[in-house]
């Protein structure tokens, strides 16, 4: 655990010594806050259904953009092999790293907080369970798709590479059970069941249900276990 | 003590490191030497469980590195090669998080950066961000990284390269002082770093040990000759080649004509012998005139070569 949080830390150091982190957090934002309240006098509903269906579309570029140099920045810049030569365990090494990106995303989405304060003030009957589902799903998504880029990330030493093959993912994970006109109707249920905008949807209309939980759980294990796999790999080079 | 038992390592079908064995005792400074790509690097990243071993085993008192790496690495302190660091965190920061990994915090951590920050001179940029750091200070930012635990054992690959002569002398002289109570295991390709450093030499080529002792020792012990330098007048080029035949000891390694009607010959001799009283007296009889005769015993560069010349022209 302690070595957890020392990578935890120092990967959080990382992100906001440099402008990157303030960049993604004022453009997160700025995107977000601009698609909601664009349309949000306009339906004149007391709800955040609009921004939570702007947030997962967002997330596409920007959690890739995190966490593409997570692991693919230690192999180019050669400080994998000081990490690996410290007495740390793969898993605390991945498990560090994703907890550092996961807590920005989770700062950059309660940036949108602010947006639920106005619609507090402005709004009636306002269903506050669906609120707080709806941002439960989002730092679910949140949380799977950074464990796509943490694996996307480990898998090549170039952090371009890294934030393509995300994205590429994402998109994958994100589009499923929007393409299940082509998918043989056998399989459509098993597809869509694969797809992170399924479970979100669940999620966002205020029922918290196991299995999208146990989805979300077992999607961010599976991808951390493979990059854990993917980082002791190294050592049989 | 450590001890590396018959270890190998492949890259694929690349042998890089083949069946290596020595042993590596407290207050030690051991020099691994050898030319690039000779497995030095590698040896070293098996060592630091950096790598796995393809077969062999590394032994630190009763632990080996394949079941126990995890706690083989809390006695090591790793300088690698290029020496890697967080060019954007602060030198203090970067050592924390060091510290941290190792389980020294508070009070401890101030102690341990007093030690590092002494022994490593580091004063005046302790609050500096590493990536502003000049070459030399960031060699030393890195060694005291691997230093801050107060490891048993100490690993520095290549700790030298690119630092001025300056530099290179303050490094020398800290790990000189590391290695009265510890085992330090440095590698380098600069044969004069390792012979004005270290205890012992172990010469790797081809991912073999070729050599292994003090370097007086592995002088004593080469098949190595010494070289007699002669400047003579003008001479038949037929009584020089024939030298052999009066005295068979020497060999005629070169000869050149050089400015005013000279030559310059090399002879090689075995170190055993010393033929320098029946080359003169070849000289007299042939009536060659010496305007100089230097004799130059074989050095750790010329045994460093033979031992690896040698090898390769076995291998081919």
């Amino acid at each position: 655990m302690r070595n957890v949080k020392a990578i935890f830390k120092k990967e959080l150091y990382s992100f906001f010594t440099s402008p990157m982190a303030y960049i993604f957090l004022v453009v997160f934002a700025l995107v977000n806050g601009y698609f909601f309240t664009n349309t949000f006098f306009l339906y004149d509903q007391s709800n955040m259904r609009s921004l939570f269906s702007i947030v997962p579309l967002v997330y596409l570029f920007f959690i890739p953009a995190v966490s593409m140099g997570l692991l693919s920045r230690e192999k180019g810049l050669g400080t994998i092999e000081i990490l690996s030569t410290l007495p740390i365990h793969d898993y605390e090494l991945v498990i560090g790293k994703y907890l550092a990106a996961l807590a920005l995303i989770i700062t950059a989405l309660s940036t949108s907080i602010i947006h639920y304060i106005t619609l507090s003030f402005v709004g009636t009957n306002i269903d506050h369970g669906a609120v707080i589902s709806g941002y439960l799903g989002l730092a679910l998504m949140g949380g799977v798709y950074a464990a796509i880029g943490i694996f996307s990330s480990s898998i090549t030493d170039n952090q371009v590479v890294a934030f393509i093959i995300g994205i590429a993912i994402v998109i994958a994970f994100f589009l499923m059970d929007q393409l299940l006109v082509f998918v043989p109707s056998f399989m459509s249920t098993f597809i869509q069941y694969l797809s992170t905008g399924f479970h979100l949807s669940n999620i966002s209309r205020g029922v918290i249900d196991t299995r999208n939980l146990i989805y979300f759980a077992s999607m961010i294990s599976f991808f951390l276990y493979v990059t854990t796999q993917i980082v002791s790999s190294r050592k049989w080079s | 003590m450590l001890r590396v038992d018959n270890l190998s390592k492949n890259y694929g079908l690349v042998k890089a490191v083949r069946s290596v064995s020595f042993e590596l005792n407290t207050g030690q400074i051991v020099g691994f030497l050898g030319a690039n790509g000779a497995g030095k690097s590698t040896t070293l990243k098996v060592i630091t469980g950096f790598l796995s071993p393809s077969s062999g085993n590394v032994f630190l008192d009763d632990k080996n590195i394949i079941d126990n790496h995890f706690e083989i690495q809390k006695e090591i302190g790793y300088l690698p090669e290029l020496n890697p660091l967080y060019t954007d965190m602060k030198v203090h920061d970067y050592l924390q998080f060091h510290a941290e990994i190792r389980g020294i915090t508070g009070s401890n951590f101030k102690e341990a950066l007093t030690r590092v920050v002494k022994d490593c001179g580091l004063h005046g940029i302790v609050h500096r961000t590493v990536g502003n750091c000049s070459k030399g200070y960031k060699q030393r930012i890195g060694l005291a990284a691997a230093m801050i635990h107060d490891p048993k054992i100490l690993i520095l690959d290549e700790p030298v390269t690119g630092l001025d002569p300056n530099q290179i002398v303050e490094i020398r002289q800290l790990i000189k002082k590391l290695g009265q109570e510890k085992i330090v295991l440095m590698s380098s390709h600069i044969l004069q770093e390792i012979q004005a450093t270290v205890d012992r030499i172990i010469i790797i080529h081809n991912g073999q040990i070729v050599a292994d002792g003090t370097s007086d020792e592995l002088i004593e012990n080469s098949k190595g000759t010494t070289n007699l330098k002669l400047i003579i007048s003008e001479s038949e080029e037929d009584s020089i080649q024939n030298i052999k035949a009066t005295v068979p000891s020497v060999t005629v390694q070169s000869c050149i004509e050089i400015d005013n009607n000279m030559k310059e010959i090399i002879f090689d001799y075995p170190s055993t012998s010393d033929p320098r009283k029946d080359i003169f007296q070849y000289a007299v009889e042939n009536n060659w005139v010496i305007y100089e005769m230097s004799a130059s015993k074989n050095n750790l560069e010329s045994i460093f070569r033979d031992l690896t010349n040698n090898q390769e022209a076995g291998n081919a």
